[in-house]
């Protein structure tokens, strides 16, 4: 049921993304990569949803966090990112999804794969993990079109520094002094960066339908079994993440 | 009527007549699938009718294509929430499909190459109600959007159109397929905005 929903922080994570949190004190919990329908009304009584992914781990603090990339032909997350204030409220419902979702008790190795703000439902992955001192390795391949469209960098380098990697691919710009030159992901890098077929991942793949299409594709042609490759798509018009 | 965001405006259209509730128009064809796309040659491909202990029926490519086929302009609604108007299809009708087959099975389980599965009461596939699709604006139909051929129920949400399907089973008995077990709504009528279970 759609519920009442209050911002208690806004955190601009790039130039085009924002995190929101909520307070939510009677939360049924949820499980990462889970997402929210986020109902916004006019004035005159006109209303519009879109889903959005949850970015953090479940915790004991009544609080969730989406984080919202901020499409130009958007028409939720333009209200979102730029007018949104503290104290106002939202209507919520949720938690929803089952399926591309990652639990505390999954013990096997993790292949992330993340195309731009496709890391949303992912960070909550590895929040997850943090949060629950799960052992389960993870890797995670994050592709994006420049060094400024990394979302969580700094918590992402702090991470990376344990026994959790991370791996960047750029697009269309790369840093200074990059070894690779910009361009999609393809069969090469993915060889050289993911878990091999043998360690058995459960793989998460999630960002834009032409990435996670060329992706997951990928994976396969890697020999990682279909049945092991879970996929989020989000298309040009689908506000979701 | 919810709490209001003073400096939201949306966005509408003088269409909305045809838009069901909480959907928005796109002029795109967004895709959502659960895992990787599955590629099926056609020289592989099969599809079956079987009641759970026998197939029914089984075609393979040609002789599946060989069956009289229809074009269709339908809109298509997704539980995501984007509409699309006007959309045109060709494909073989289930009514044709399932002409000789004498059932009093109440339900069917849809299933598809990669193992996606959804259900459905056997009636929402009859009477010019739904299609097996293979062909979208006068093009085959890329394997993103189910091809060879997927199942087309427009009257329903989109997944329960399922991407590259092979068979039907009949069941006396409903059966939750894969988003109906995940907590989304077991009909899923767009006009009644069935989402998620527990909706009305």
């Amino acid at each position: 049921m759609w519920r009442v929903r209050t911002v208690t922080a806004l955190r601009d994570e790039t130039a085009t993304a924002r995190t929101i949190v909520l307070k939510v004190p009677d939360w049924p919990s949820h499980v990462a990569g889970q997402h929210v329908d986020v109902r916004l009304t006019a004035p005159d009584g006109y209303s519009a949803v879109r889903s959005y992914s949850i970015a953090s781990a479940p915790n004991q603090e009544g609080s969730i966090e989406l984080t919202v990339e901020r499409l130009t032909d958007g028409e939720v997350s333009p209200y979102l990112t730029q007018e949104l204030g503290i104290g106002e409220r939202l209507e919520l419902r949720g938690p929803i999804g089952g399926w591309f979702v990652w639990r505390p008790r999954q013990t096997e190795p993790i292949q992330l794969v993340a195309g731009g703000s496709g890391i949303v439902p992912i960070m909550a992955m590895i929040r997850s993990r943090v949060a629950s001192r799960n052992a389960a390795p993870f890797r995670l391949l994050y592709s994006v079109r420049e060094p400024g469209a990394i979302l969580y960098r700094e918590e992402l380098r702090a991470l990376s520094t344990q026994d959790h990697s991370v791996t960047y691919a750029y697009t269309r710009t790369t840093p200074k002094d990059w070894p690779r030159p910009p361009g999609r992901i393809d069969a090469a890098f993915i060889a050289d960066t993911i878990w091999p077929a043998n360690v058995n991942p459960t793989c998460y793949v999630c960002g834009p339908t032409s990435f996670v299409e060329s992706a997951a594709g990928l994976l396969v042609a890697s020999a990682i079994s279909p049945e092991k490759i879970r996929t989020e798509r989000f298309g040009p018009t689908g506000d979701r993440k | 009527m919810g709490i209001i965001s003073r400096n939201f405006s949306g966005r509408r259209s003088g269409t909305d007549v045809k838009l069901p509730p909480g959907q928005y128009l796109t002029t795109d064809f967004p895709v959502l699938s659960a895992g990787p796309t599955p590629r099926i040659s056609l020289d592989r491909w099969e599809f079956t009718i079987s009641n759970g202990s026998e197939v029914l029926r089984r075609w393979d490519w040609k002789s599946f294509r060989d069956l009289p086929s229809e074009t269709v302009t339908v809109d298509l609604h997704c539980v995501t929430r984007w509409s699309k108007f006007g959309t045109t299809w060709e494909g073989v009708s289930l009514d044709t499909i399932f002409a000789g087959i004498n059932t009093d099975a109440k339900y069917a389980l849809v299933h598809s190459y990669g193992d996606y599965t959804t259900n459905l009461p056997l009636e929402d596939l009859m009477k010019k109600q739904a299609w097996i699709a293979f062909r979208f604006e006068d093009q085959d139909l890329a394997p993103e959007h189910g091809g060879p051929a997927r199942l087309l129920v427009p009257h329903l949400y989109l997944w329960k159109s399922a991407k590259w399907v092979r068979g039907i089973t009949l069941m006396h008995d409903d059966q939750p397929g894969f988003w109906e077990s995940l907590g989304y709504h077991n009909y899923g009528d767009p006009w009644r905005e069935q989402r998620y279970s527990g909706d009305e």
